[in-house]
C-alpha cells in the first residue's frame, strides 16, 4: 500500500481498522463492541490471572500434542500411500472423505468416546490436521523422479534406506506445505473442540465471558487466539520458503 | 566374486531373454555376450529396448523369461558387481557433490570417513576437485554427469551400465567425455555396457557394437572395430575403418528411420 508516496509496511491497514474499531466503540453503538483500547486493558488485566494462564497452557498442550501426532502419523502414512499402490487404494477414499467432511459434527462422538476433557480435544485437533498432511506427503512422493528411486535400488538400498534417504527428502517441500496447512487446520480444531467441550481451556473462558456478557474479556481472548494462529502460520510459511529453494531445481 | 569365475571370458552373458510389458513385446529371445574388460555398445532405433535390456542386466527389471549371468552367477536383483550411470544423472538435489558420490558406498554401509576418502579420490579423478561441497543445481550438465560417473566408479563394481550417459550434455563436453571414456576402459579394467543413439559415438568408444532391431528386439549384427583402437584420440575420427563402419551401420539402420 502506498500513501502520499510512502511505501507502508505490510499490515499497516490494520491500524486503520483498529482506529475505526476504537471510534465505533466510543460511540457506544452496541454493547457488543467495546473500544479496542479497553479490550487491550482487559487483556493485560486477565493475562496474569490463573484461569487465563491455565487456559493458555491447556490449549497449547492440546494443540501441540494433537499436531505432533498428526505429523508423526500423517507423514509416514502419506509416504507409504505414495509408494504402495495397494495401501493407496485402501486409504485414499477415506483420506479424501475426511479431508472434506464436516469434522465438527464428529466432536460430540469423540466426547462420548474419549470423555469431556483434554483427550477429546487433542484427538479433534489431530483429526483436523492429519488429512491434508497425509495427502501432501503422498503428492510429494508421487512426483519423485523415478530414476532417483532406481538409483537407490541399483546401489542396493534397503526399503528403510529408500524411505528415509530418498522418499522423505524428495517429498520434503510438499510435506512442509502440508504441515503448514495442517497447523492452520489444527488451530481451528483446537478452538472448535474447546468451544464444543466447553469445560476446558479457552472454551470454559468463552462460556464464562459470553454467559455474563463480559464483552471486553471475550474480545481479549479472541484477539489472543487470532494473533497466535496468525503467528504460527507466518512462521511456517517462512520455514517453507527456506526449503523451497531446491524445490524448483529438483529436476536435476 | 570367487577366483574361479573371474577368468571367464565374458563378464556378462544374456541368454534367451524375453521381456513383455503387458501386450508389448520389448525383447524377443535376446542373446548377447559382453567380453570382460571391454566396452560394448547397444545401438538401435528409439524404442527398440536398449534401456529395457540394460535395466534387466542391472536387476532393476525382471525378465519375462531367460537369464542374465554376471561373473558366473545368475542375476536376481541389483548387486555390488554392477553400477548404473543414469541418463538424467539421478543426483540427490539436497545433497552435496561429496555425499552424492559417496551415496553408493553409504547405501552399502561403508563408514563415513572411509567412504568420503574414496569419494574424494574419484571426484578428483573425474576432474571435479574443489566442487566437493557444491550442490547439483550449481553444476553444469556435464559436471553433473561427472558426479554420476564418480558415484558409479567409487563403488568399484566390475560392470558399469551406462544408459545414454552423454545425451544430456553439450557436444563439446560430449567429445571430451568420449575421450575420457576410452581412458577409463583402458585403465579401470572394468566391463562397460553403453547405450547410445549416436553411431559415431558407438564406433568411437566401442570394442564391440551390438546393433538391435526394432521391437520385438533381437541382435541383428555384432561389429568389432579393431583396427584403430590403438590410435590416438584425434586420429580415430579420420581412420578409414572408422568411417567405413559408421557408413555401414547407417546403411543397415536407415531403413528403420522414417
Ligand atoms: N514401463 C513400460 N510399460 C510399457 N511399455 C514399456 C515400458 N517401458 C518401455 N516400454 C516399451 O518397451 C519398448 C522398449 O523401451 P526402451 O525404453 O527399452 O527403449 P529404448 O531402446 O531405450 O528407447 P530410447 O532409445 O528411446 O531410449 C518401447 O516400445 C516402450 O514403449
Ligand atoms: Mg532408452
Amino acid at each position: 500500500m502506498n500513501l502520499f508516496g510512502y511505501r507502508l509496511p505490510g499490515m499497516s491497514s490494520l491500524l486503520l481498522w483498529g482506529a475505526l474499531w476504537e471510534l465505533v466503540g466510543h460511540l457506544e453503538v452496541t454493547f457488543f463492541l467495546p473500544p479496542l483500547s479497553a479490550i487491550f486493558a482487559t487483556l493485560l488485566e486477565i493475562a496474569s490471572t490463573k484461569v487465563f494462564i491455565k487456559a493458555l497452557a491447556d490449549t497449547g498442550y492440546a494443540f501441540f500434542v494433537g499436531t505432533f501426532s498428526a505429523i508423526v502419523i500423517g507423514i509416514p502414512v502419506g509416504i507409504l500411500m505414495g509408494k504402495n499402490r495397494l495401501i493407496d487404494e485402501m486409504l485414499l477414499p477415506w483420506v479424501n472423505m475426511f479431508l472434506s467432511a464436516p469434522l465438527t459434527a464428529l466432536v460430540p462422538v469423540l466426547m462420548v468416546l474419549f470423555g469431556f476433557g483434554l483427550q477429546a480435544i487433542i484427538i479433534t485437533t489431530a483429526l483436523f490436521a492429519i488429512w491434508i498432511i497425509v495427502l501432501n506427503a503422498r503428492a510429494g512422493v508421487l512426483q519423485i523422479n523415478r530414476s532417483l528411486v532406481e538409483m537407490a535400488h541399483s546401489f542396493g538400498a534397503s526399503p528403510t534406506d529408500a524411505f528415509f534417504k530418498i522418499y522423505f527428502w524428495a517429498a520434503l517441500p510438499e510435506i512442509l506445505g502440508g504441515v503448514r496447512i495442517g497447523f492452520i487446520r489444527a488451530v481451528k480444531g483446537v478452538i472448535i473442540g474447546q468451544l464444543l467441550i466447553s469445560i476446558v481451556g479457552f472454551g470454559a473462558l468463552f462460556e464464562l465471558y459470553s454467559a455474563n456478557f463480559l464483552m471486553k474479556h471475550f474480545w481479549a481472548v479472541l484477539l489472543v487466539l487470532f494473533s497466535l494462529a496468525f503467528l504460527i502460520a507466518e512462521f511456517l510459511a517462512y520455514l517453507e520458503r527456506r526449503v523451497a529453494y531446491y524445490a524448483a531445481r529438483r529436476a536435476s | 566374486m570367487t577366483k574361479s569365475t573371474t577368468n571367464i571370458e565374458h563378464a556378462v552373458t544374456v541368454r534367451n531373454v524375453h521381456k513383455n510389458y503387458g501386450d508389448v513385446q520389448a525383447l524377443e529371445n535376446m542373446s548377447l555376450d559382453f567380453p570382460r574388460g571391454q566396452l560394448t555398445s547397444l545401438l538401435g532405433p528409439s524404442g527398440c529396448g536398449k534401456t529395457t535390456l540394460l535395466k534387466i542386466i542391472a536387476g532393476l527389471l525382471p525378465a519375462t523369461s531367460g537369464e542374465i549371468i554376471v561373473n558366473g552367477t545368475p542375476v536376481t536383483g541389483p548387486g555390488p558387481d554392477r553400477a548404473f550411470v543414469f541418463q538424467d544423472f539421478a543426483l540427490l538435489p539436497w545433497a552435496s557433490v561429496l555425499r552424492n558420490v559417496a551415496f553408493g558406498l553409504e547405501l552399502r554401509g561403508v563408514a563415513k570417513s572411509e567412504r568420503e576418502a574414496i569419494a574424494e579420490k574419484y571426484i578428483a579423478n573425474v576432474g571435479l576437485a574443489g566442487f566437493e561441497n557444491s550442490f547439483p543445481h550449481e553444476l553444469s550438465g556435464g559436471m553433473r554427469q561427472r558426479v554420476g560417473l564418480a558415484r558409479a566408479l567409487s563403488v568399484d563394481a566390475q560392470v558399469l551400465l551406462m544408459d545414454e550417459p552423454f545425451s544430456a550434455v553439450d557436444e563439446q563436453t560430449r567429445r571430451k567425455f568420449q575421450e575420457d571414456l576410452l581412458g577409463l576402459v583402458k585403465n579401470e579394467n572394468k566391463t562397460f555396457i553403453f547405450v547410445t543413439h549416436s553411431i559415431e559415438e558407438a564406433v568411437y568408444v566401442s570394442d564391440q557394437i551390438a546393433i538391435l532391431l526394432p521391437r520385438p528386439s533381437r541382435v541383428s549384427e555384432i561389429i568389432k572395430p579393431s583396427g584403430f583402437r590403438h590410435k590416438s584420440a584425434d586420429h580415430i575420427r579420420r581412420d578409414p575403418e572408422y568411417l567405413d563402419i559408421v557408413d555401414n551401420i547407417w546403411a543397415s539402420l536407415r531403413s528403420y528411420v522414417e
